[in-house]
């Protein structure tokens, strides 16, 4: 459809119910189930007046028992609904990792593609709430690991909506990673429903002597880190892979190929995360050869998420920390 | 009837003492919280005084609890220091955790109190495990493990229980039932009237009490205790209570009416407990107040001490990664 789009600016929250309140309008087999998303609107706000809107039959409220909500999904889409649960904090998707993991994600194959699993799975992750370990990890590579799992991390809130929204529409099980950090940020929407692909890596700016990949919250900071660095005369690319599986590499490779130089960025641990694999891809290419320094990875340490600010704080990379890994790389070069 | 062991001038001004620094000690971090001068998230069990007290007062040295989200009560009932309590709280080196857990994850492993859970029902099956060590090891220890009723929805509370039944482990599990789990009801979360209902799926005792009356927690506390000491294995409790306060600082309250709110609130656990002692000729007027007062300046301390503790470093933050050798 080729119809203008009107945009203005709503929240990242915002964004999300409006992109399930369009869903549930126009498919009645849209529905959503997770712990307090009626009348209390969802642990961190998302589902809002949607419960007023659609009703206790679509806006289903669920005792809490995570295993059963993801287990009731997976069964309610393959018999041919399109289901979004809502897990409180992504930590609890542990609870629910067998039909996560050995169901959702497997039942496609298993029957020779003979049914599939039109589910949509959200979950807030990251740290800076002061949560702490239990509830402040990003586990995305765990998810990204499985085949048969399609798995976004929306930075903005366009994105919120519009991967969404495909997400809803995929025959696939989608794993949504939204940011906790991000839900009260705010950014242009467009009105209508507006999908944005799932499987495409946006390139969020462009600069001529290094490229930043980031995911989740590391967006906005590197965004931030690159108009320091901009002021001290270093222009940097920060480009946002939003789909983590399938990952679209094509232009992360172009734009390391491009500036020579790679900081690659996340709030997860670094030990085996997410930034490994681009790292490898890197490498695994012939963008290797263009490298003017080796490949530096900016990640949380290689620990639980701790609840005092200051040492949350230390815990993940700030917009102080990427701004010296840039400078670094650019001296080492 | 024989009175209450709790109707004795020591231990009711003990328990009474534990009562209203759980109190003092949550009203103090709910203030220090809208002040923005605490972090994180909170969970208060205020109006739910009595279940903590009388089921840990049902314990002796040795045995040991696992607390749950809402678990200030439980760590101040089985002894722990307030000052160090409120020194975690405000992200403090000398809180028990040493700024690394906060308000969910606090644990006081000298006093027993294996450790709060940000996980609903992440505490079950380690009560259980617990317990099950006690038994293997011939000791008579008894693990009391507390959750909500929310909590007994998730498939850990069921195999948790099952594993104890079967194995006729050491160990209470302590249903707080305040009627919610975060907004959800339980007339909505079940299909049964009382949680306890569910131990005959299990072949254990189910025993449901009234949770603000601090005297019938204890005597139920007191003979699951002894069942499970005396090796016949685990008993169900359920305390129904009800917390006075939202589940946590961002709740709004649309799931349930002021009314009702007012109604319980006038079911006071701890105004009850004196009311029973003066009736009874065990405390006086003056006495209650000298325990009131004494609570309070108990709180006050530990907020004053703590908040002249050093912060939590983040210099050796993977200090704790991994047990070293
Ligand atoms: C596995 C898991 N699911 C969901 C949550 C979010 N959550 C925290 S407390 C809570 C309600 C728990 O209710 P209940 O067990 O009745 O205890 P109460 O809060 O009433 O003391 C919920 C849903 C969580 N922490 N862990």
């Amino acid at each position: 459809m080729s119809s203008p789009t009107s945009t203005r600016t709503i929240t990242y929250s915002e964004a999300i119910r409006e992109g399930i309140g369009q869903a549930m309008e126009a498919d009645d087999s849209v529905f959503m189930l997770g712990e307090d998303i009626g009348v209390y609107g969802g642990a961190f706000g998302v589902s809002g007046d949607l419960y007023h809107r659609f009703g206790p039959e679509r806006i289903r409220d669920t005792p809490i028992s995570e295993l059963g909500i993801v287990g009731a999904a997976v069964g309610a889409a393959l018999a041919g609904m399109r289901p979004i649960v809502e897990i409180q904090f992504s930590d609890f998707t542990n609870q629910a990792m067998d039909q996560i993991v050995n169901q959702a994600a497997k039942i496609h194959f298993m029957l020779g593609g003979a049914a599939s699993v039109p589910m949509v799975l959200r979950a807030p992750l990251g740290s800076g709430t002061g949560a702490a370990a239990q509830h402040s990890q990003s586990l995305e590579a765990w998810f990204a690991h499985v085949p048969g799992l399609k798995v976004v991390m929306p930075a903005t809130a366009e994105d919120a909506k519009g991967l969404l929204l495909s997400a809803i529409d995929d025959p696939n099980p989608v794993i949504v990673l939204e940011h906790k950090l991000l839900y009260r940020t705010s950014g242009p929407v467009p009105e209508e429903a507006v999908r944005i692909p799932l499987g495409k890596t946006a390139v969020r700016r462009t600069g001529a002597d290094l490229s930043i990949v980031a995911t989740g919250v590391m967006v906005s900071r590197a965004l931030e880190a690159a108009e320091t660095l901009a002021a001290e005369g270093i222009e940097v690319s920060v480009i946002d892979p939003r789909t983590l599986s399938p990952l679209d590499d094509a232009p992360i490779l172009a734009d390391v190929a491009r500036t020579g130089r790679a900081l690659l960025v996340q709030e997860a641990p670094g030990h085996v995360g997410f930034m490994a694999e681009i790292a490898a891809r890197i490498s695994e290419s012939p963008t290797l050869y263009r490298l003017l320094a080796p490949i530096k990875r900016l990640s949380g340490l290689n620990a639980p998420i701790p609840y005092a600010p200051q040492l949350e704080t230390a815990s993940v990379p700030q917009v102080d920390d990427i701004v010296e890994a840039a400078l670094t790389i650019m001296k080492e070069s | 009837m024989p009175l209450s062991p709790l109707l004795d001038v020591d231990r009711g001004r003990a328990a009474l003492r534990t009562m209203w620094q759980i109190r003092r000690f949550e009203e103090a971090v709910d203030d220090l919280f809208a002040r923005g001068l605490m972090h994180g998230t909170m969970h208060l069990s205020i109006g739910q005084e009595a279940s903590a007290t009388g089921v840990c007062l049902a314990l002796t040295d040795g045995d040991a609890i696992t607390s749950t989200h809402r678990g200030h009560g439980h760590c101040i009932a089985q002894g722990a220091d307030l000052v160090r309590m409120m020194a975690e709280l405000l992200a403090k080196e000398t809180g028990y955790c040493r700024g690394r857990g906060g308000s969910m994850h606090i644990a006081d492993v000298a006093t027993g109190n294996l450790g709060a859970n940000g996980i609903v029902a992440g505490g079950i099956p380690i009560a259980a495990g617990a317990a099950l060590a006690y038994q293997m090891r011939g000791e008579d220890h008894v693990v009391a493990c507390f959750f909500g009723d929310g909590a007994a929805n998730e498939g850990a509370f069921h195999e948790a229980v099952n594993l104890a039944a079967i194995w006729k482990l050491p160990v209470v599990f302590v249903c707080e039932n305040n009627k919610y789990g975060m907004s959800f009801s339980t007339e909505k979360s079940m299909a049964i009237d009382t949680v306890a209902e569910r131990a005959k799926g299990y072949g254990i005792p189910g025993v449901t009490v009234d949770g603000n009356d601090l005297e019938a927690v204890h005597e139920a506390a007191s003979d699951a205790v002894a069942r499970a000491r005396a090796g016949e294995g685990p008993t169900l409790l359920e305390n129904v209570t009800y917390r006075w306060k939202g589940h946590s600082k961002s709740d709004k309250n649309l799931y349930r009416t002021k009314e009702e709110i007012t109604e319980w609130r006038g079911k006071d656990p701890i105004v009850r407990f004196e009311e029973r002692l003066r009736s009874e000729g065990v405390l006086t007027q003056e006495d209650v107040d000298a325990v009131r007062a004494q609570a309070l300046e108990d709180v006050r301390n530990a907020v004053r001490e703590a908040n002249s503790a050093p912060d939590a470093d983040p210099t050796d933050l993977l200090d704790a990664v991994f047990a070293s050798a």
